[in-house]
């Protein structure tokens, strides 16, 4: 069985000190797998990872990447812990070509720079056609593709991916998370927040269901995707015993 | 008018490097900084002082350059005055922007760059007096340039514009080479995002104010090389700075230069039609103007 990556436990968070957004979290993300957060609008799918990147400070309980404390670690030093965060929505740099846009993420390795970029340049051929273009120019799916290719110039272990799928076509949203499958192939765990349910099911490992803030249920995400419960919670957002 | 079109062209230099540090600031940190033109004071005041020091310790070093009224302790003055100014914006920030920043809002931070402002301005005044100084006490002679049409030019303006253009062209390199600029850019864009991708957000703060102080400090002495160095000259520049990072687009480096020339221009080509004492109200005009037809500015984007 692979060891988990990512370890949360009981956490707290939210922007404003007195109002949690997330209320006791834990939840764990195995090495080399995807695992998904699924729930409705609201239920702190993306403050989680938002909590884990830094970004939201975190009130209580811990967070553990490679059995190692990272609560309330600044931002701009996830990359020394092998994390990489890419966000929902404006997860490019618009007014910076691409090529200024891989550079710059490129910059927090101390790995050899150049050859980062190089390598996402084989990966996504579609940006290195377009790597002296504004990253304000390329379409929905190509600027998704552009801030993994971001994310994996610091050649992370784990990936916190909120809703990649967001906005794009079914048939690019796809692609985006076919990439997203190909690069567990080679051991980067994915942590994904995704409202494209069953596509993304049927892609994940092993899901949690989140409502109100804390998580309701979890397992693996065949089950899930067959049991006819998660089916109402999620639509109907009915509670399954306590969190 | 040729003579006023080189004379905007001159006064268009040290305003552009005035309304770089500006905009820099009002597009990264997200506030209107008031208290930015008293930078350029500060900046003169300060070379002011380093000259005197150089030139009463290295005597050898108040010889001057060629046939400019700068000295070779001016000179060094100016490297010292960036670095002071520079960093007295960073110190600036962390004893007052920073705190207002992380409790107050946008308009608390308006209201405390314009008390500090009147701050800095007035301790100007009151260490200096409010008599006006000079870096040469000497007449700089004006080169004719042709005779018809009557062109002056001194070798000082000439200096003031080929460095504002060299700075610019340095600022220009950085921002679009080096992933330093990058940083600068992605933080102007997108503060979250930047920190994720390994950019320090502490810093780069720190860097956008010593970069926004050295260039004031710089415009500062170049302003005080053409007019006279006098506690109020940041509430006179105050206004066609903002007109410049206005008109070129807040967040435009390249628009704040076009703005700052514009600006220039258009209060020396004023002259012309108007009478001297209404030149102030061009910079007013011009951002009225901006305002109605591109509320963006020239190079400036939309924001959310």
């Amino acid at each position: 069985m692979p060891k988990a990556i990512l370890v949360v436990e009981n956490v707290t968070a939210g922007y404003v000190p007195d109002l949690p957004i997330l209320k006791g979290v834990s939840l764990f993300a195995k090495t080399g797998q995807i695992t998904l957060i699924i729930g409705p609008n609201g239920a702190g799918k993306s403050t989680m990872i938002k909590a884990i990147a830094g970004l939201v400070p975190v009130s209580g309980g811990r967070i553990l990447v490679d059995n190692s404390d990272m609560t309330g670690l600044r931002p701009d030093l996830l990359a020394a812990v092998g994390v990489a965060y890419v966000p929902q929505n404006d997860n490019v740099f618009r007014s910076l070509t691409i090529a200024q846009n891989l550079a710059l993420a490129a910059s927090r390795t101390s790995d050899d720079r150049a050859t980062q970029v190089e390598n996402q340049y084989d990966r996504f051929p579609a940006l290195a056609d377009k790597r002296n273009d504004k990253a304000g120019t390329l379409s929905g799916g190509q600027r998704q593709v552009l801030a993994i290719a971001m994310a994996l110039t610091a050649a992370p272990r784990l990936i916190l991916m909120d809703e990649p799928s967001a906005g794009l076509s079914p048939k690019a949203a796809g692609e985006v998370l076919e990439h997203a499958r190909a690069l567990t192939d080679k051991g980067v765990s994915i942590l994904l927040v995704e409202q494209n349910v069953n596509q993304a099911m049927r892609l994940a490992d092993h899901c949690y269901i989140f409502a109100e803030g804390r998580n309701q249920i979890d397992g693996a995400a065949q089950d899930l995707l067959n049991d006819p419960v998660v089916g109402e919670i999620y639509l109907g957002g009915r509670r399954v015993g306590t969190a | 008018m040729i003579q006023n079109l080189m004379d905007g062209i001159l006064t268009g230099s040290y305003l552009s490097l005035g309304a770089i540090g500006l905009t820099l600031v009002m597009h990264i940190l997200r506030f209107a900084n008031f208290s930015h033109a008293e930078l350029l004071s500060l900046g003169a005041y300060a070379a002011l002082v380093c000259d005197a020091l150089v030139t009463s310790l290295v005597p050898v070093f108040a010889t001057k350059l060629g046939a400019l009224s700068l000295t070779w302790s001016l000179l060094a003055a100016i490297v010292v005055s960036m670095v002071f100014t520079g960093a007295s914006a960073v110190v600036l920030d962390l004893l007052v922007f920073k705190r207002v920043r992380e409790k107050g809002q946008e308009l608390s931070m308006v209201f405390a760059s314009f008390g500090m402002a009147l701050i800095i301005r007035n301790v100007i005044g009151l260490i200096f007096g409010l008599s006006p100084e000079l870096y040469s006490k000497d007449i700089a002679f004006a080169v004719i340039l042709s005779q018809d049409p009557l062109l002056l030019v001194k070798p000082d303006q000439i200096f003031v514009l080929g460095a504002a253009v060299a700075l610019m062209l340095i600022l220009h390199l950085i921002l679009s080479r080096t992933t330093f600029g990058f940083s600068l850019r992605a933080v102007a864009e997108n503060p979250d995002l930047a920190q994720v991708n390994g950019v320090n957000l502490t810093l780069t703060i720190m860097a956008v104010w010593l970069i926004g102080g050295g260039l004031a400090a710089i415009a500062g002495v170049f302003y005080g090389l053409s007019h006279q160095i006098i506690p109020v000259m940041g509430r006179d520049l105050v206004l066609p700075i903002f007109a410049a990072t206005i008109v070129g687009g807040i967040g435009s480096v390249y628009g704040a230069v076009l703005g700052g020339f514009i600006v220039g221009i258009a209060a020396n080509l004023a002259l012309v039609v108007l009478p001297a004492g209404y030149t102030p109200s061009i910079p007013f005009l011009l951002i009225l103007a901006v305002l109605i037809l591109r509320p963006h500015g020239l190079f400036g984007e939309a924001r959310a």
